[in-house]
């Protein structure tokens, strides 16, 4: 057995969910946490073609989350082929037994914002989900990874996966963030050094003074993020912060305080060794937007699009010149100039009470001057947001006051940015399209997607939150 | 699942990087059941443009796919290998994955052929001035046009799985009096864990 020493997070939580390992290097593992929603039809329809029950219906979590209506919660208002999704999941959890927060449940909300909330996802755990926004959960010092339909209908039949250990990354942020930046924006820095495919085969762990000093809602965010520089999973060790967000939550252990003394053992010991260490100052990240239509495209709210014609790398120049040509948008152009049509606050990434706090700080006496979606990540922040006032700060601004899904990230649920229309988003995912066919994303923390709606344009937040929040 | 040893097709450039999943198939077709298809879908809206390679004539009933770098990145959707599938595609050749589709792939029998970027680059160029069949061998790892050839990797397990059409559903059933010792211990030492 190796040495505790020397053994990563990673290792540690790996070794205790091997059930075996195979000659040629693959693990069965033991998966704790099995996140379900209206898109897990695919699987269930696997299941159902083998004729197959559900092994371990009472670790597996369904919340309807990607095509609920996020504008209303009215089924006379609702399309038919939504209506279809929601009746589809609900038959499916019900005829294996798995519990359900239905579109109308109190605990519904994002699946990666709900599992935390509810002191689901725990530390030391493995949790998969079929949506590769599953990195999230790692925030809380768990193994969370996305997987298919195919692994999704083997998770749901054996409650194991097979796995090869993908190699090992550290990416060490030391220093102080200054004012205002935001794990977006250090998120955001991190996947422009990586490259959308710099992390692949890889899990991260993100460690460093920075890393420490983050919230617990912040640590989902970076964590969050980590499937767009190509990661399998992102991590943080657990540590005292972990344990205060979890103590009190519905469904963590009732021998809570033991459970943190074995939960201590987690972190990477101090001999531990990884494949590949990437290191950031804190200091030098800025509030960061992307530019183009990969996550990899981001750059401080201080800088101009750049140019391919400078561009070495030919397959860079190629994708930096249709970036560019979908965008709208003009090489050597300051990123201050580019004017926006809408903001979206909401998503997997950043919905949490933080982040509409954070924003609700920038907006609060200040009117948008573009239309705009708020959607909080579940009920139960909405209902916390609404007992702060957040709502009414949102509304007076202009913007909408939504209701919890995944609504604009994906668009699933009708809610889409109209073709060539630009979009201020705290989502994850700029891809062309991704938002509503011809839409145009660009990627922000809450405050500036804020500072965006009040101005019009992409804005520097800072001198806007100056003397609030 | 179907087993993948050799084909030789019509291979189809599409000298893009960074062909990400939402590219692939768009969200708002993945409400369709399996049963219904999901070919017609596949890179619906880049199909829009003119001259999309797939589109063209010289291309039609082509089996693989030549990409660039991170292909298949973002959302785990398996819909977007269905999509390649149900369109006929049996094989991607580029010189990197994104993870999770990679895995999806491997599952439904779809080859993902990583392939050096400059040997990606070769074969596009040959590709634009003729549509001769490209013939993968996945046992010996190679790619060949008329007088040319190429190597390409794959994960050893990956390779043998798709050689031999293996379910892992059934391998996993097979070692149930593992898992049921695992699960035993399991809820004696990591009690908190469960739900």
């Amino acid at each position: 057995m190796a040495s505790q020493t020397g053994d990563t997070l990673f290792e540690k939580i790996w070794r205790t969910h091997e059930i075996l390992r195979r000659p040629d290097g693959m693990s069965l593992l033991w998966i704790d946490r099995h996140y379900l929603h209206e898109g897990s039809f695919n699987a269930f329809d696997l299941v159902a073609r083998r004729a197959a029950r559900v092994r371990h219906p009472e670790l597996c979590v369904a919340v309807a989350d990607h095509y609920v209506p996020t504008r209303h919660r009215d089924p006379a208002r609702t399309e038919p082929s939504i209506l279809e999704m929601m009746t589809r999941l609900a038959s499916n959890t019900k005829a294996h037994a798995i519990r359900l927060s239905d579109w109308q449940h109190p605990a519904q909300g994002i699946l990666h914002v709900v599992g935390p909330e509810r002191g689901l996802t725990l530390p030391g755990l493995t949790v998969v989900c079929g949506d590769s926004h599953t990195s999230t959960h790692g925030a809380l010092g768990a193994i969370g990874f996305g997987i298919g339909a195919s692994e999704v209908a083997h998770v749901l039949m054996t409650q194991t996966l097979w796995q090869k250990p993908p190699r090992l990354l550290r990416v060490t942020i030391n220093g102080a963030l200054g004012p205002w930046i935001a794990a977006k924006d250090m998120a955001l820095a991190v996947i422009a050094r990586l490259g959308a495919d710099g992390g692949r085969g890889h899990a991260i762990e993100y460690a460093g003074v920075a890393v420490r000093a983050l919230s617990m809602e912040a640590r989902l965010t970076l964590c969050n993020l980590s499937i767009e520089c190509g990661a399998r999973c992102g991590m943080v060790a657990p540590d005292e912060t972990t344990f205060s967000y979890l103590r009190g939550r519905p469904c963590v252990p009732t021998d809570f305080e033991q459970a943190c003394d074995l939960w201590r053992m987690l972190p990477s010991g101090p001999a531990a060794t990884f494949d590949l260490e990437v290191s950031l100052d804190a200091a030098d990240i800025a509030p960061t937007v992307t530019w183009g239509t990969s996550p990899e495209d981001a750059l401080p709210i201080t800088a101009t699009i750049p140019d391919p014609a400078r561009m070495e790398d030919a397959g860079r120049a190629a994708h930096a010149r249709d970036a560019i040509a979908y965008m709208g948008l003009r090489a050597g152009q300051s990123l201050t100039e580019v004017t926006i049509d809408r903001v979206f606050i909401g998503s997997c990434t950043n919905s949490r009470i933080e982040d509409l706090r954070l924003a609700a700080a920038v907006l609060a006496g200040r009117r948008a001057v573009v239309p705009g979606l708020v959607s909080p990540g579940s009920a139960q922040i909405r209902h916390h947001a609404e007992q702060e006032g957040l709502d009414q700060i949102f509304l007076q601004a202009g913007l909408e006051w939504g209701q919890p899904g995944c609504s604009m990230c994906v668009g699933m649920n009708g809610d889409i940015v109209s073709p060539g229309e630009r979009c201020a988003s705290t989502t994850n995912r700029n891809f062309r399209g991704r938002q509503g066919p011809g839409a145009r994303t660009h990627l922000m923390s809450p405050a500036m997607a804020a500072a965006a709606a009040v101005t019009g344009h992409l804005t520097d937040a800072r001198p806007m939150l100056a003397g609030r929040a | 699942m179907e087993k993948f040893k050799t084909l030789t097709a019509i291979a189809c450039p599409l000298p893009l990087s960074g062909v990400d999943t939402d590219q692939i198939i768009p969200a708002r077709f993945l409400n369709r059941t399996r049963a219904e298809g999901y070919g017609d879908y596949l890179f619906h809206d880049l199909r829009a443009q003119p001259d999309f390679p797939l589109s063209q004539a010289a291309f039609a009933g082509a089996r693989i796919l030549v990409a660039r770098r991170n292909f298949g990145g973002g959302s785990s959707r398996e819909a977007a290998v269905y999509a390649l599938l149900d369109y006929g595609l049996r094989c991607v050749i580029a010189p990197s994955f994104g993870d999770i589709f990679a895995a999806n792939a491997v599952g439904n029998g779809l080859l993902p052929a990583v392939a050096a970027a400059d040997d990606v680059e070769a074969i596009l160029h040959s590709l634009r001035n003729n549509a001769d069949p490209v013939s993968v061998d996945l046992a010996a790892c190679k790619i060949s046009m008329p007088g040319r050839a190429w190597g390409f990797t794959i994960d050893p397990v990956w390779r043998e799985k798709l050689l031999q059409g293996w379910d892992d559903v059934d391998l996993t059933l097979s070692k149930q009096a593992e898992i049921d010792e695992f699960v035993a211990k399991d809820r004696v030492e990591r009690g908190w864990a469960w739900l």
